[in-house]
């Protein structure tokens, strides 16, 4: 594991953590954190999808295989959806998903789930920090990555 | 077991000359012993070769799918099952299939059998009443059909067909006070790295072939997403990741839809007990939602519905 030219060791490991957020509402929850300037780990790698009904479990996985410790996907509390119902959808999803990644060996916490709107930016810095350190704590994931080059 | 294929022969003998379909889908004797070919008659004449026993094991609601002309098929309840989840997502229409439905006493599991005959070639094999009869060169043995039934006949609930026009036999006993979920709760009493190991070794002799995607009725995506290139979702190697990540995403899109035919796991060449992934979403489903897989056309799948006040103690 190479970062900026140093060699990564358990002293100086930091989790990355990959997080999906919804444009609607998570994703400006970050936006006012930082206006507000709130102080969150800075660990996040975001992605903004337009809706958690538009999360797959290939993108978890995804994640996973290529080096991120923990997955965090946030979206609109039930009844917010944007597209009304998106965020009920996902639920179904994600607590199967959930389950059946925690049933093949996946630590608990590796990937997590949060509902937070738009104004707040409070929840959004405190979760952001409560997903950080429960990565942290497991330690680097190592069970799904691929070490091996992809072979088309 | 009733005897299925005079009156699977009679039906489709009726059903072809009176050109109330183009053709119909059943089985006829493989080969090989314990092995049954699916196959689509179109000619009376030929009607003579549909055979039906224990060894019929295949789903033949894989061959429904996005099919134009109208057909006559045989099945078992877990086929019953597959059919109402195509004709609920729309693959093909109700009033396309004449279901001859066929209440199952349970599929032999032919790998069981041949792990009897300790290295012994098995020539014919044939089934009396509750015994297999299995004769080689200079062998005969009869097993006990219980002894050799497939592992997801063993615990099913559902051995009658959900829907049919022709039910070819009387009802049978469905089985009581099964549990269905024993390996899988013993799984989960397991700690995470002993499950993380339970999985790896599960999957490790995997080669990849896909033959358990091919065997399954749900798997009908134009694409899989083995297959796709951008982005490629998985490695087509079988390195320990891929071949989890496989197995994980697979199961995860049969999800609410799985009937447990056990189609998948007859199929695997290196006999991998791929049952053990579907069988967790189908409990969790059931545990969570209430629901259970094809039983009528009425129902929309679990993942295609939502209650306001479906769980969410795991979201923060």
């Amino acid at each position: 594991m190479e970062d900026n030219g140093n060699r990564v060791t358990e002293a100086t490991w930091e989790p990355k953590i990959v997080a999906f957020l919804c444009t609607w509402c998570t994703y400006n929850a970050a936006d006012l954190a930082g206006v507000t300037r709130l102080q969150y780990p800075p660990n996040l790698r975001v992605i903004r999808i337009p809706c958690t009904g538009r999360m797959s479990a290939k993108f978890v996985l995804d994640a996973l295989r290529h080096g991120a410790d923990g997955v965090w996907i946030s979206g609109c509390h039930p009844g917010d959806c944007h597209y009304l119902e998106g965020n009920y959808y996902a639920r179904r999803k994600f607590a199967l998903l959930k389950n059946l990644l925690e049933h093949v060996g996946i630590e608990p916490g590796r990937v997590q789930f949060s509902w937070i709107s738009s104004s707040e930016s409070t929840k959004f810095a405190d979760v952001a920090g409560r997903v950080t350190e429960s990565v942290r704590a497991l330690g680097p994931a190592r069970h799904l990555l691929k070490k091996e080059p992809e072979v088309a | 077991m009733p005897d299925y294929t005079s009156k699977i022969h009679e039906a489709a003998r009726r059903l072809l000359a009176e050109k109330q379909v183009d053709g119909v889908i059943g089985f006829r004797k493989g080969t090989v012993p314990m092995m049954r070919q699916p196959v689509l008659i179109r000619d009376p004449a030929d009607v003579e070769t549909l055979c039906w026993d224990s060894f019929c094991r295949m789903n033949l609601a894989n061959y429904l799918p996005k099919r134009a002309d109208r057909v006559a098929v045989t099945a078992k309840g877990c086929d019953t099952r597959n059919i109402v989840v195509h004709i609920v997502e729309g693959q093909v229409k109700r009033d396309q299939i004449v279901v001859l439905g066929i209440p199952c006493l349970g599929m032999v599991d032919r790998r069981k059998v041949l792990s009897l005959l300790k290295d012994r070639e098995p020539v014919e094999v044939s089934e009396a009443e509750d015994k297999i009869l299995v004769k080689g060169s200079g062998f005969e043995i009869a097993l006990e059909k219980a002894q050799v039934l497939q592992d997801n006949c063993t615990i099913c609930v559902h051995r009658n067909p959900v829907i049919c026009d022709t039910l070819l036999a009387d009802p049978v006993p469905e089985q009581e006070g099964i549990d269905r979920y024993e390996d899988v709760r013993a799984v989960e009493a397991m700690g995470p790295e002993e499950r993380w190991e339970h999985f790896r070794e599960l999957v490790a002799p995997c080669i990849r072939c896909y033959a358990c995607r091919n065997a399954c009725p749900l798997c009908y995506c134009p694409t899989c997403f083995v297959d796709e290139s951008k982005p490629q979702w998985l490695g087509k190697s079988i390195d320990p990741p891929d071949t989890l990540t496989f197995h994980m995403l697979r199961a995860f899109h049969c999800a609410g839809r799985c009937t447990d035919c056990g189609a998948c796991e007859q199929a695997c060449p290196m006999g991998i007990k791929v049952r053990q992934f579907t069988k967790k979403l189908e409990k969790d489903i059931l545990e969570l939602y209430g629901q259970e897989a094809g039983m009528t056309i009425e129902v929309r799948p679990p993942l295609d519905v939502y209650r306001p006040e479906d769980p969410q103690g795991f979201i923060q």
